[in-house]
């Protein structure tokens, strides 16, 4: 047996110390590297470490700022919806209907076979689809529903959203399936015998009891748009902003401090919406 | 509430799960009023029987009547029927107000109308101070009571439990099977308790049903059950009885009617294999001819007073009126 140190405070550090450890390396210390290098100061030439405010007061004297933070918001928004709604009647189908367990775990797994592949490339598969003289184009021509190609499918809001949803749609159906697997049967039949029909069931038993995993898909897929900068440049044809786009853009030139700064900004952001979301329901019960 | 109770009517129903069949062209008439035990080991269809009443599984085959009324293709909570779960169902994010209250919530009762027939309900189960917790801050005896107060509330007809105190432990389940007598004596209407232990069943109900493989082995008044078994399964599974193959047939002997004697006294003669104090009661078990079991059952002021060891030849009597020929 190996002698444990006899401070007990001391070996309970020493044992969360992988954990620290790593937590340290890849997580504190990026971070404070990003805070400290917000308040260094940048010309056109040089990068110099000091600390001034210039990168924030630039920051939010610049209406160009309001007006990204605005669209990124927009874009979570409206990608919030979308994977709510998919990713829970996905999920419904697969806990609710399907009966097989056999068949659940099949077309779990079918739903994240597009994942297979990077995410740049499933983005991508949408140009030819929606360009031009893309696929959607050609088909609604050819069935006469429009007479000339449709210019806002591609590089467009529309194609951005398009594209979140169709990247992050699973993020919100693996935890929402996970939580409506653990609701008991028997609730159901309960509420049957009590005379809830189908939507009152849903409205009044499912959704309540499903809240937690929609509340961990909601958080997975707002700061996966938010912090998202590829999507937003390749789906608009650089024609939309986000804030992901505004630090690419200063690292592009090579402005890092106020990169940073916008950074700082975003991920103080992030937390205070999910610290707000955390409020409305209790998600520990489903870690 | 109507005092007079519903009579309950099962035609021939039978439950097909594919080519296996759970319920087999059963017919009971359950009477008015009565508390029933639908008892039998797992898997015997006593569950299936019971859903089927429900409106929770659908019929294969036959009808179910309520009253005058054919409920057999009726959806549950127009059958006059209430379901307890086995293990209660409780919705775990309402209290227990408005878990009582959920039925009428669905039929659009408003809010402070059924919240008053809640409390009245739950005044009637005992639980009036806990109507604001949630169902996880209760003890089991008490969840099982929101259960009933929740099924009741429907004012139903005929009350369906299924394996109803199989969550609790024993203590709990000896008292929570006196209230639910005492209740079903109070609200005067039927009630229908799954279960597989044939000492709740003795002890709660008015008639018991037991069912083996899909069909009723036999039907009766509990003293009628346990005292007359009709098969061997009937008489193994109420306990108590030993199944003796003769050569006119099958019978059984209660346990406590056998008495020990001297060898070739008896009824007929073996060799004592175990011997168990009980307390109140010493259990000899004896190998007659033919390896059959024979056990006895005697109070212990009487073992004592001629106590005797494994391996002692013995000779087992008893009254010829007390041997039941089972017709299987």
């Amino acid at each position: 047996m190996t002698q444990f140190p006899k401070n007990s405070s001391a070996s309970a550090l020493f044992m969360v110390s992988p954990l620290l450890v790593v937590l340290l390396l890849f997580l504190v210390l990026p971070i404070a590297m990003i805070v400290v290098v917000s308040f260094w100061q940048a010309t056109e030439f040089s990068i110099i470490p000091a600390f001034v405010l210039e990168n924030y007061e630039f920051l939010f004297g610049s209406p160009v700022t309001y007006k990204v933070f605005i669209n990124t918001f927009k874009y979570a928004l409206i990608t919030w919806g979308f994977t709510l709604v998919i990713g829970f009647t996905v999920a419904y189908f697969l806990a609710f209907h399907v009966r097989s367990l056999t068949w659940q775990i099949a077309l779990f797994l079918m739903c994240t076979i597009p994942f297979w592949t990077s995410n740049i490339i499933r983005m991508i598969s949408w140009i030819p689809f929606l360009g031009r003289n893309g696929i959607a184009n050609s088909a609604l021509m050819s069935w006469g529903v429009i007479d000339e190609p449709l210019e806002w499918l591609l590089f467009s809001d529309f194609a951005v959203i398009l594209a979140f949803v169709h990247l992050y749609t699973l993020f919100m159906v693996v935890p929402i399936f996970n939580t409506m697997m653990r609701i008991d049967k028997s609730l159901i039949e309960a509420a049957r015998d009590a005379g809830a029909n189908g939507a009152q069931i849903l409205w009044n038993v499912i959704i309540p009891l499903t809240k937690p995993g929609i509340m961990i898909g909601t958080i997975f897929v707002v700061t996966l748009v938010m912090g998202d900068f590829i999507t937003v440049r390749f789906m608009s044809g650089s024609q939309s902003a986000n804030v992901g786009r505004l630090i690419s853009n200063d690292i592009a030139l090579l402005q890092y401090p106020s990169a940073a700064a916008t950074a700082v900004v975003l991920l103080i952001t992030v937390l205070i919406m999910i610290g707000v979301l955390l409020r409305f329901v209790d998600i520990r019960k489903e870690l | 509430m109507d005092a007079m109770g519903t009579d309950l009517e099962l035609v021939s129903v039978t439950k097909r799960y594919g080519t296996t069949v759970a319920v087999d062209n059963v017919s009971h008439h359950f009477k008015p009023g009565t508390y029933t035990c639908l008892l039998g080991p797992s898997g015997c269809g006593k569950s299936s029987t019971l859903r089927m009443i429900a409106g929770h599984e659908s019929i294969s085959d036959g009808s179910i009547l309520l009253g005058a009324k054919d409920i057999s293709h009726l959806p549950p909570a127009k059958r006059g029927t209430a379901m307890m779960f086995q293990n209660y169902a409780l919705f775990p994010h309402l209290s227990v107000a408005d878990n009582v209250a959920f039925s009428l919530k669905m039929k659009g009762v408003d809010a402070s109308e059924r919240i008053a027939k809640a409390r009245e309900m739950l005044a009637l189960v005992d639980l009036s101070a806990l109507a604001d917790r949630l169902p996880d801050q209760l003890s089991g005896g008490q969840q099982q009571r929101v259960a009933l107060a929740r099924a009741l509330i429907t004012r139903p007809q005929a009350l369906l439990l299924d394996e109803p105190l199989s969550a609790l432990d024993p203590f709990l389940r000896i008292r929570m099977r006196g209230e639910l007598k005492r209740l079903q004596q109070e609200l005067g209407i039927s009630f229908l308790h799954v279960t597989h232990g044939q000492d709740e069943a003795l002890a709660l109900a008015d008639e018991i049903v037991v069912m083996n493989n899909a069909v009723i082995e036999q039907a009766g008044p509990a003293r009628e059950v346990f005292n007359a078994p009709k098969t061997a399964f009937v008489a193994q599974f109420m306990g108590g009885h030993n199944v003796i193959a003769l050569a006119q047939g099958h019978f059984a002997v209660r346990s406590d009617a056998v008495r020990l004697t001297d060898t070739g006294r008896g009824t007929m003669d073996g060799h004592i294999t175990a011997i168990e104090y009980q307390g109140t009661h010493v259990s000899v078990c004896a190998r007659i001819a033919g390896d059959q079991e024979v056990t006895a059952l005697l109070p212990d002021a009487e073992f004592f007073t001629t106590p005797r060891n494994p391996g002692d030849p013995v000779g087992l009597i008893w009254e010829h009126e007390k041997q039941h020929e089972l017709t299987s």
